[in-house]
């Protein structure tokens, strides 16, 4: 079985993001990590593999040459090797960033499941799995959170409102992008991150796949924080007291 | 005029509340016309709700050999057929879980950019601003393609009330084939909730609500200002309440008018789901917890005490 899980380079959603010059970010002593969502994608990639006694899980990474100490962290937890499509861009387009992961795929080999994560975490998009699984004119579902792969069929299901869920069925090879749920990543022994060092990244230049980044998207025009509020407005007295001054006070602002 | 098309969410035959948030925001200045899409049998009563907010048309949207719903891929696919045969420039849906994944596929199938999850739109400059990094920043985007595919935030823009003349009309695409993925099934949520990201109101717990029943106490509050109910992620991990319950990083991103947080710290990655309301209410019993630094009132308090006697003055509010 031939798996291949998309795996991106993402700011830890913990780090604070400090905004540099109009439409860029500072990502000196920023630490990066594999794109919390895609964690289920390989998890679940490394489970089938193992079930199925046989093949490998391979991560397809595009970005910054840094991006192999992540790969690194994405291996440990039990993909086979990896493959790195070199770019600086750090706000690669998504369609430019699909067309490049399946370049890179299809050069390695033919894949009998591809996973990927439900949304990049620092730009948000929500579209890479769409885009990747119509390159290769494959189904998709996204924002899976249980899937089950038997006979060349894959059900899969995720939650569409209110805890309402949607089953979706289709043939693979598919495109299944994960989300919480789908399984519990597991947490890499300190021998699975020995083994992971010597564990082999093949490194790309777009070029070498064919691939054209074009210079004219270079990501947003203007990158601002999201205001914090400055601090609470404390309600006074007791308990009653204090709900009835926060209750007037949404009243006179019109929230209620 | 330029024409805008609009898929609209619509629940046993009625449009959702929601979707007026985004007729306003297709509408841009007026300067847009906009075309309703409606995938159920309900054009004639989904025009006649949303010409009161200026949609001047409402189209039955359908594919000619079966059922649009039987999948997502049909219903992108009809729309990338719409956008042709309406010689539409925009093309906007709700950024819900149906909504996010029929624009995911309608953007592949055209080989176009979409921006998915905007807050606000400006027609005339050509862009959009959204969340970036997990709603820590916000990103200013430029619009690009002959035909622009965006998403909106659930409440993000506020309705704008604008009466116009309604027509309705069907369009049936000439699809014959199958989509690659289909529906099997709808398992129904077993409580019936109120999705998060629709409500106009949140009332969250966090870990310290303690047991899954004590949700209740949450639930009754809800029910008498038509709140949904969240969690925080530590009560989620703790088998307190379901991940659909889930506010934050990994769980819901929500943008109601108001949302009060019962026994929250305050994390960042809660605060990623939650920080576009637009009030922000904390009871914590801790008077220096981080939440009360970036929220806009607080209570100082145990919520169990607190909560039943804001169900109780809202309550006496309400009947007044
Ligand atoms: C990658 C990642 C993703 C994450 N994603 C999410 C996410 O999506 N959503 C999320 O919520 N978290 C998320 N977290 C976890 C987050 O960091 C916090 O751990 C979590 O939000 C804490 O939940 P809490 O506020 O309910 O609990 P606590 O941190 O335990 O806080 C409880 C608060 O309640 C107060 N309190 C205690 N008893 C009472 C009482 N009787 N009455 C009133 N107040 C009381 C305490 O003073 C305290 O402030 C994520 C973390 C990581 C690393
Ligand atoms: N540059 C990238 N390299 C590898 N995988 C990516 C990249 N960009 C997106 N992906 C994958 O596509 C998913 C959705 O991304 P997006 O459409 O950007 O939100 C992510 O969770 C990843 O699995």
């Amino acid at each position: 079985m031939q798996v291949y899980v998309c795996v991106k380079h993402v700011p830890d959603t913990a780090a604070n993001i400090k905004i540099k010059g109009e439409n860029d970010y500072d990502t000196t002593g920023l630490k990066f990590v594999v794109n919390p969502y895609d964690e289920y994608g390989l998890e679940e990639a490394v489970r089938l593999v193992e079930k199925a006694g046989k093949g490998e899980v391979v991560i397809v990474t595009v970005g910054p040459a840094q991006a192999a100490t992540t790969m690194r962290s994405a291996l440990a937890m039990g993909a086979t090797r990896g493959i790195l499509v070199k770019t600086d861009d750090k706000f690669l387009d998504s369609r430019t960033a699909s067309k490049a992961l399946k370049a890179a795929i299809e050069n390695d080999g033919a894949p009998d499941m591809i996973f990927t994560g439900k949304t990049s975490v620092d730009t948000e998009g929500s579209q890479v799995p769409y885009r990747v699984a119509k390159a290769f004119d494959f189904p998709v579902a996204n924002e899976i959170s249980a899937l089950e792969v038997k006979n060349e069929t894959a059900t899969a299901e995720r939650e569409i409102g209110g805890g309402a869920r949607e089953v979706l069925e289709m043939s693979t090879p598919c495109v299944i992008g994960a989300t919480k749920g789908l399984n519990e990543p597991r947490y890499p022994k300190f021998p699975d991150i020995m083994k992971a060092k010597k564990k082999e990244i093949k490194e790309f230049e777009p070029g070498d796949l064919g691939v054209d980044i074009p210079a004219s998207n270079k990501g947003p025009l203007k990158l601002e924080p999201v205001p914090e509020r400055s601090g609470a407005k404390m309600m006074q007295g007791n308990v009653r007291e204090s709900v009835e001054e926060l209750v007037q006070t949404l009243k006179d602002n019109k929230i209620l | 005029m330029p024409k805008t098309g609009v898929l609209i969410e619509t629940e046993n035959g009625a449009v959702k509340n929601i979707n007026y948030g985004l007729i306003t925001a297709a509408l841009g200045n007026r300067e847009n016309e906009v075309v309703a899409f409606v995938t159920q049998d309900c054009a004639a009563k989904a025009a006649e709700e949303l010409s009161a907010y200026g949609a001047s048309r409402v189209v039955r949207l359908g594919v000619a050999g079966g059922d649009i719903n039987s999948s997502p891929d049909l219903c992108a696919k009809a729309l990338a057929a719409a956008i042709e045969e309406f010689d539409l420039k925009y093309m906007a849906g709700l950024a819900t879980a149906p909504g996010r994944d029929v624009f995911g596929r309608l953007c592949a199938i055209l080989d176009a950019p979409y921006v998915s999850d905007i807050q606000s739109i400006d027609y005339g400059a050509g862009t959009a601003v959204k969340s970036h990094f997990s709603g820590k920043t916000m990103a200013t985007v430029k619009l690009e393609g002959s035909v622009v595919l965006f998403t909106l935030r659930p409440n993000a823009v506020d309705p704008v009330e604008n009466r116009v003349d309604s027509e309705t009309a069907e369009f049936t695409a000439d699809i014959s084939e199958g989509g690659k993925v289909t529906v099997k099934e709808i398992k129904a949520s077993q409580q019936g909730r109120m999705e998060l990201t629709e409500a106009p109101v949140i009332i969250t717990g966090g870990r310290p609500i303690g047991a899954p029943e004590n949700y209740k106490m949450l639930e009754e509050c809800a029910e008498v200002i038509g709140a949904a109910v969240g969690a925080s992620r530590a009560s989620v991990d703790a088998g307190f309440a379901p991940h659909s319950m889930q506010v934050g990083q990994t769980g819901k991103t929500v943008s109601p008018n108001l949302y009060i947080a019962c026994g929250v710290s305050g994390a960042v990655q809660h605060f990623a789901g939650m920080k576009t309301s637009k009030v922000i209410v904390a009871i914590n019993n801790d008077k220096d917890a981080p939440i009360f630094e970036k929220c806009d009132y607080g209570i100082v308090g145990d919520m169990f005490e607190v909560v039943p006697v804001l169900t109780e003055v809202l309550r006496e509010f309400k009947d007044k």
